[in-house]
């Protein structure tokens, strides 16, 4: 099938859209004579804040990882020692799982879930109440939405539990068994999650232009395989960047996590951010805190790009 | 927004799609079922007595209904009244917790979309030595992620003298977001000069011409960053939880998870507790019955947030 398109990310402005950059490296003409006194002033409390907290505390994380530091007395430092302890921690190592599993379960049910929803929304409707609608969780805090969850899953008064007994089932203990903490967690992510994500893939779509399935229907394609061989090939840069996204987030899951579980049972639900925390601010061990945060940082960094290695995000299929 | 139902089925599978297409609505329908659902649970729980929720735990309609849970927790009933309802005797002085979050998300929202779009001026409008080189370097902040600054700046916060002041908790995100600055200069870039440089010759100063020219022009941006900030800041939770340990300056969400979590594990004021999440997301509501399709649209369009 030959196809001509290549969509663009939505990431440009609103309905006025911005054109691609252009480049205003005009020669210096009077008129922008005094522009670099004024340029620096203009930018100076964006810089002051990027110098500030972006710069000083990434290179400060990355120093204290290497040491000793209890806050209250100056860092010592440690060579690799943190790293050492890491490495033989097993409730590290519990987090860790804890929290990948949590990852592919929260990012595989989301994408799917937006991708189909978007897709339906897109070639069914044009009403934004609908759209509005599904994006309404998004709008909450985690918090919120855990407190709520927390209420409808409850293990006696829950309704969902209820449902479930009506329809002839056992009572799920979703908070509070080892087995169900972490899916449960999982799903309150997905809720609170799959219309902001959907709506964002449903921006997508709308940069594919109808003459390619026109084009496709010609062909005689069907519904399916013009999702499959249209769709998803022309949304691959908008499906990269939401899925890179998904999972930076998701390995940072925090609120959900302590307002509805707060880690347990037993470490079940002991995501790596919990534990960053409670061994900073519970125990007061900011060295181990920090290396533990370089080491998440490390493995967001592997994997995200091997996420743009393996989407190819910057092309799309339609040389 | 452009169409989307542009694309309609050739007759001859007209029918075999409407079996499809009803089996999409069903689809929607359940989404939007799961999706609406908690928020009137929140609403039946809210409105009923605590007590009485034990005895009928699944019926539809509030349960004796009472507004009790809502005096509860904005302190306007006593302690007696409380505990008749099934209260835990403690109350959360919402009013109290929604001022902070009010001033706390304002002030970082409007600083923050301020201090973006002067910036985005100067990389979009201004010629100077270095440019391009700083917007670049500024890019590279969007690959730091919160969790490696996070601890360093709780301690450089501290040293500060800021822990528990607003000051402490706008900081490190009302002065710079990268993807503020390169949102509007895109949307700057793509503004014609012509109203600028008739102004500009007209012998109006830079500010001048930024402040009654550019920042006009780019309302629109600026509203949709100002929506987005403003229900990120309201939403924020990890940062303040780190700054901030007595409730002078505590924002809501904060107010909220300790109530949660301070409540029994035998039996919580479950009505208290979904009133009081219901009051901590109205703001929210609001904002989306006013603004739901610019919401949407801002959405959309920014692709990240």
């Amino acid at each position: 099938m030959a196809i001509v398109t290549t969509p663009t990310l939505p990431a440009a402005g609103p309905g006025t859209a911005p054109p691609a950059r252009r480049k205003p490296a005009r020669p210096h003409s009077p008129a922008h004579r005094g522009d670099g006194k004024l340029a620096w002033i203009l930018i100076s409390p964006a810089l002051v804040g990027f110098l500030l907290f972006y710069v000083y505390p990434t290179i400060r994380g990355v120093y204290l990882s290497f040491t000793d530091f209890r806050v209250l007395s100056a860092p010592v430092w440690i060579g690799l020692d943190n790293f050492i302890q890491l490495i033989h921690d097993d409730v590290f190592w519990n987090a860790l799982g804890v929290t990948v599993y949590f990852v592919i379960i929260s990012v595989t049910l989301s994408i799917g879930l937006s991708i189909i929803t978007a897709v339906i929304l897109h070639r069914l409707t044009a009403s934004t109440v609908l759209r509005g609608l599904i994006i309404l969780p998004f709008l909450i805090s985690g918090v919120v939405a855990a407190t709520v969850w927390s209420w409808m899953l409850d293990a006696q008064l829950g309704i969902v539990n209820i449902l479930i007994e009506r329809l002839g089932g056992d009572n799920i203990l979703f908070l509070t068994s080892r087995a169900w903490a972490i899916p449960s967690i999982a799903l309150i992510s997905v809720w609170k999650n799959l219309g902001y994500t959907s709506i964002i893939i449903f921006a997508g779509l709308q940069t594919i232009p109808p003459t390619v399935y026109e084009a496709g229907r010609i062909d005689g394609a069907n519904e399916f395989q013009m999702f499959r061989r249209l769709t998803l090939p022309l949304l691959r840069p908008v499906l990269a960047l939401v899925l890179v996204l998904n999972v930076i987030g998701a390995f940072q899951v925090f609120d959900i996590v302590q307002v509805a579980t707060r880690g347990g049972p037993a470490n079940a639900s002991n995501v790596l951010q919990m534990y960053i925390y409670s061994k900073a601010f519970g125990q007061f061990d900011f060295g181990y805190a920090s290396a533990m945060s370089l080491a998440l940082f490390a493995v967001l960094i592997v994997i995200t790009f091997l996420q743009m290695r393996l989407l190819r995000a910057s092309e799309s299929d339609t040389d | 927004m452009t169409s989307s139902t542009a694309i309609r089925p050739a007759r001859r599978i007209a029918r075999r799609f409407n079996l499809g297409k009803s089996a999409a609505w069903t689809y929607l329908v359940i989404v939007l079922f799961v999706t609406i659902f908690p928020f009137y649970w929140m609403l039946r729980t809210a409105l009923s007595n605590n007590f009485a929720l034990l005895t009928n735990p699944s019926s539809l309609l509030p349960v004796d209904f009472t507004l009790g849970a809502f005096r509860r927790v904005l302190g306007l009933a006593t302690t007696q009244e409380s505990v008749a309802e099934g209260g835990s005797g403690a109350s959360i002085q919402l009013g109290h917790f929604i001022l902070n979050s009010l001033i706390y998300a304002t002030l970082s929202t409007v600083l923050i979309v301020f201090f973006s779009a002067i910036a985005a001026y100067a990389f979009a409008r201004l010629h100077w030595r270095g440019r391009d080189f700083m917007f670049n370097l500024f890019l590279c902040a969007l690959m730091v992620p919160g969790i490696l600054t996070l601890l360093p700046n709780f301690v450089f916060t501290k040293e500060l003298g800021l822990l528990n002041t607003f000051a402490g908790m706008l900081l490190p995100t009302a002065l710079f977001s990268a993807f503020n600055i390169f949102f509007l200069r895109q949307f700057m870039l793509g503004l014609s000069t012509e109203t600028e440089e008739a102004a500009l010759i007209d012998g109006a100063g830079r500010i001048r011409v930024f402040l009654r020219v550019t920042l006009p022009m780019s309302s629109g941006p600026l509203f949709t960053l100002t929506i987005l900030g403003f229900i990120t800041a309201w939403n924020d939770y990890f940062w303040p939880l780190l700054v901030t340990s007595d409730d002078s300056v505590r924002p809501l969400t904060l107010a909220l998870a300790v109530f949660k979590q301070s409540s029994p594990q035998a039996a919580p004021d479950w009505a208290g507790l979904m009133a009081a999440t219901l009051v901590a997301a109205l703001p929210m509501l609001i904002l989306f019955m006013v603004f739901g399709k610019r919401i949407v649209n801002s959405i959309g369009f920014s692709g990240i947030k």
